[in-house]
Order: C-alpha cells, then structure tokens, then sequence
C-alpha cells in the first residue's frame, strides 16, 4: 500500500504502510502494512515475542520505525512535533499490560488524570466524571473512589486503567494490551463486553493484543495474524473461518479450536462476521 | 584482555554521552511549561524536610569529631587558639557541602531511582507519555527544582550544625573560650570561603538529580534491574560528588588567586 503523505485513506483511523522496526539488531516487524477503519476494532494476535505490542507502541509514538510510516487520524505519528504528538496522544486511549496505574494516585485521581493534567475542569467535576467512567466499567465509584490501586484486584485494575484511558478526553482510538490475560473468567467476561460496548455503542476505534483466542473473535470485528515479522493474515471472521493459512491454523491449534469451528462458535453465538 | 578494556571504554563513554545529553534535557524541561508545581512542591519537602533530620545528626557529631582532631593536633603545637579558624574553613569549604552532599545523595539518589525505576518497569512512564505528559517535566523537572532549592539550605544547616559541635569541643575539652571561637568563625567567612561553600551544594544538587534520575529512566530488566541501577546510582553520584568536590576547589582557588 503506497499512500501519499498526510492521506488516510478509505477512512482508515490508523494506518501501517510498510513499517519495519528493529531494535538491538533485531528485526521485529518488517514491510508490515495494513489499516484500521474508524468505527472498527482490530484483533492482533500472534505467538509470544512477534511485535504486537510494540504495533501499539509505534501508534503511540513510544518508538519509531526504521522504515516506512504510522499514520494515525491522518498524521504521521513519526514525523510530526512533539507537541503534534501530544495532540495526537490525547485523542488515543491505551490500557496498558498491567494497568499502568499511577501507584501513588487514589483510584479517582487516576482516572481524572488526564483531566486534571490537560483540562480546564474543577475538581468537582472531575469527580464527577471520574464516577460516571468508574460506573462505566462496572465499579463501584464510592467505594473505590479514595483507594489506591494496589489495594484492588487485578481485574478491578484493569477496569480502572480501561475508566482512565476513556476519561482522557473520551478518545477516539482505544489500544488494550493483553486486557484480559490473568484474569480470573468473570474479569474475562466483564471486560470483553465492555470492549464490545465501546465498539458497538460509542463507535470507538480499537486495536486489542491478545492471546485470549475465544474472546477474541467476540472483542473484534476483524482479525490481524502476524508472523515471521510480516503481516501473515488480515480480514473478517469469516476470512478467519475460511483462511488456509498453515502458520494461523498451527497458532489456533492449542487452543483446541479450529478456524472452522471458532467462526461456527462466533456465529452461533448470534454475533456477525 | 585489550578487548575488554575497549569495549569497557567505549560502554564508559557511551553512557557520559547519555549522562550528558539527558542532563541537557532535564534542564530544558525545567524551562518548558507546564510546571508541575504542586510536584515540585512536594519533591522539595521531601528533600528539605525530609533530609533535615539525617543532616542535622550526622553533621552534628561528624563537626566534634572533626573538632577533636584539630584541638588535638593544635594543641600539640601551641596554637589551639586557631580552632575556630581552622574548623570554619574545614566546615564550610568542604566538610559541611562534602558530608550533606553524601548524605543527601544515599537518601535521594537511591529514593528518585528506585521510583522512577519501578515506575518505567511498571509502565507507569510509559502511561504519562500515552496521556501527553512529558515524563522529564512530571517527574524528573520538580526533583531537580526542589534540591536546587533545598541543598544549599540544608548545607547551611549542616554547616551551622558543625560550628556548634566544634564550639562545644572548644569549649569543654580543648578549653578555648567561646567569644574567641565564635570571633575566628566570624573572621574567617571571607568571601572566597563563602563563595566555595555555596557553589559546592549548586552543583552537588545538579549531579544528584542527573544520576539519580538518569538512572532512573534507564533502568531495565525488573525489579532486578532497579535494586541494581538504585545501587549504581549512589554510587556514582558519591564519586562525582568527591571529584567535583576536587576540582570546584581547584577551579576557585585559581579564580581567586590563592
């Protein structure tokens, strides 16, 4: 894909044109092209170590590419000024790993950070918008409002972090790294829908690492597979369903489903491809 | 063994190129908006008031134990008369800057690295970039305005602190009477003596928060790699306290001629 600067094209959000990173003299992606529709939320998954990650590290603008270009909200992240780039960083929420909560922040301040950090609101209104993000994701806003996060469980942190990343200036892009793995089921469970209730009723970009292969296909609506630093599957599901791709069917095959029978299971579900 | 020893030097060099050009960028985001103002508010009770207790006690026995060394020594040729003169130029010109710069640096440098670490080994750096903030402005900017502001008082202190200590030495053992103690102390704050023990803690404050939060910010592979750089970071910051002890000493007394 060969894109003229500052373009986005086919109302792409989010744009990779043949990106290769390396780092310590390794190449972890390369020649790695493909976009992101606004409205859509892209699935990527892959073996430990591929370069998933570092995908949402480069849209971020947390590194840079050696070659080619990360066009986000038509803006190529690597080429633009810090303050562009900050810009940029406000309209992208990202739920990190580990939740990346601020240690020494209440669980309210937290969530209010960005607010509090680039805003012009009172504190007051902070507040209030801090609980309506925690109720948001399911949490109990007077409870936990005043706590500090290593007081929470795991999955308490990482609806926190979800709150936090939505708080910031209710982005347009969200970016979840691994937001379900560690989880107990029910966190499993409760995070997912969230994820599909951004997507389905505010209409948010995202872009989800994962390796929870089952909740995946219900998280997104199309599906990203790499491999060998290259781009080895892109489509639907039900281009999941019907790809032939060796190297997705032998990643698939631990988690004792087949494409087949992942498509089958998402459909039966009462879910559209 | 040629081999080591290069690729030894070039690691060394390598990383005072990074020591440097992060330092450079500490102090641009001193100047760049926005400041953090309620950090760096904390940050500088945390250092000043928070170093205040550790200084005060080790400044006061370490100005008698250096009281009874000169009283000692004085004593044995005669002219025990000078311990003031002497304690002031000790204390101010280096003791005072040397001991609250070291001990400030155990205290700090081992407490901004090990926070700053665990915060990049959590992702929490990362998270402040995410959300526009520049880490070098949230965390590293209020750490160096706050010692700028605070060493040099708490060396003050210290200093104050050893006169006191030496005065009760002069007094109680080598029995020198205290109007004449606290007259040579008043004499001997010349200006070049003043001048030397306030650059020292300017510039001591500068190398602690650099190291400190250089070390910080590079600090890798989990909680291994902070224990480790915590480490590192004392360490270094006490030598390049020691040498710049040195050669701010050189440099001056040059300047001023003596």
């Amino acid at each position: 894909m060969s894109l003229t600067p500052g373009e986005t094209p086919g109302g792409n959000a989010i744009v990779f044109d043949r990106v290769t990173y390396a780092i310590g003299g390794r190449t972890i992606l390369e020649d790695v092209s493909f976009g992101v529709a606004a409205g859509c939320t892209k699935v990527v998954m892959g073996p430990s170590g591929i370069g998933k990650s570092t995908i949402l590290r480069l849209i971020l603008g947390l590194i840079r590419p050696q070659r080619g270009s990360v066009i986000v909200l038509g803006k190529d992240v690597a080429r633009i000024s810090d303050e562009e780039r900050n810009d940029l960083r406000q309209r992208i929420g990202m739920v990190f790993q580990n939740g990346a909560l601020f240690d020494s922040l209440t669980v309210g301040e937290n969530v209010g950070y960005s607010l509090i950090d680039h805003g012009h609101l009172g504190l007051d209104e902070v507040e209030k918008r801090a609980r309506y993000y925690l109720e948001l994701v399911g949490l109990d806003a007077d409870r936990l409002l005043d706590t500090l996060p290593d007081e929470l469980s795991v999955g308490m942190q990482r609806r926190v972090a979800i709150a936090r990343a939505l708080a910031s200036n209710q982005p347009a892009i969200m970016l979840y790294d691994e937001p379900t793995t560690g989880l107990d089921p029910a966190s499993v469970e409760t995070i997912t829908d969230i994820i599909v209730r951004l997507r389905q009723e505010m209409k948010v970009t995202g872009i989800v690492v994962t390796h929870e292969i089952p909740h995946a296909l219900k998280m997104g609506n199309r599906f990203l597979f790499l491999y060998d630093r290259r781009v080895a599957f892109e489509g639907s599901s039900e281009d999941l369903a019907e790809s032939t791709v060796p190297e997705l069917a032998e990643f698939l095959l631990p988690f004792k489903i087949s494409v087949a029978n992942a498509f089958h299971s998402f459909t039966a579900e009462g879910n559209e491809p | 063994m040629l081999k080591n020893l290069l690729y030894s030097t070039q690691s060394f060099l390598r990383n005072l190129q990074d020591l440097a050009l992060f330092s450079a960028q500490m102090v641009a985001a001193v100047f760049r908006p926005p400041i953090y103002w309620r950090d760096v508010y904390e940050q500088t009770y945390f250092a000043g008031v928070g170093s205040l207790p550790v200084v005060l006690i080790s400044s006061f026995f370490a100005g008698q134990a250096m009281a009874l060394q000169f009283a000692r020594q004085l004593a044995e040729n005669g002219t025990v008369t000078l311990l003031g003169t002497l304690m002031t130029i000790a204390v101010v010109r280096s003791l005072g800057p040397d001991l609250t710069g070291l001990v400030v640096a155990a205290r700090l440098a081992s407490g901004y690295t090990a926070e700053i670490g665990s915060m990049k080994s959590t992702d929490q750096v990362d998270a402040l970039t995410a959300f526009g903030t520049d880490p070098l402005s949230k965390l590293a900017a209020p750490r160096l305005i706050g010692l700028v502001i605070t060493l040099p008082l708490l060396t003050f202190v210290a200093n104050a602190t050893q006169l006191i200590g030496g005065a009760i030495m002069a007094k109680y053992v080598a029995h020198v009477s205290l109007s004449l103690y606290w007259s040579q102390v008043r004499t001997s704050m010349v200006y070049g003596t003043v001048l030397i023990g306030t650059l020292k803690p300017l510039t001591f404050a500068f190398i602690i928060t650099f190291v400190s939060c250089w070390k910080g910010f590079r600090s890798s592979g989990g909680t291994r790699g902070v224990g480790r750089a915590t480490t590192e970071s004392v360490v270094i910051a006490s030598v390049l306290l020691l040498i710049f002890d040195f050669v701010l000493t050189r440099v001056i007394f040059a300047i001023l001629g003596w």
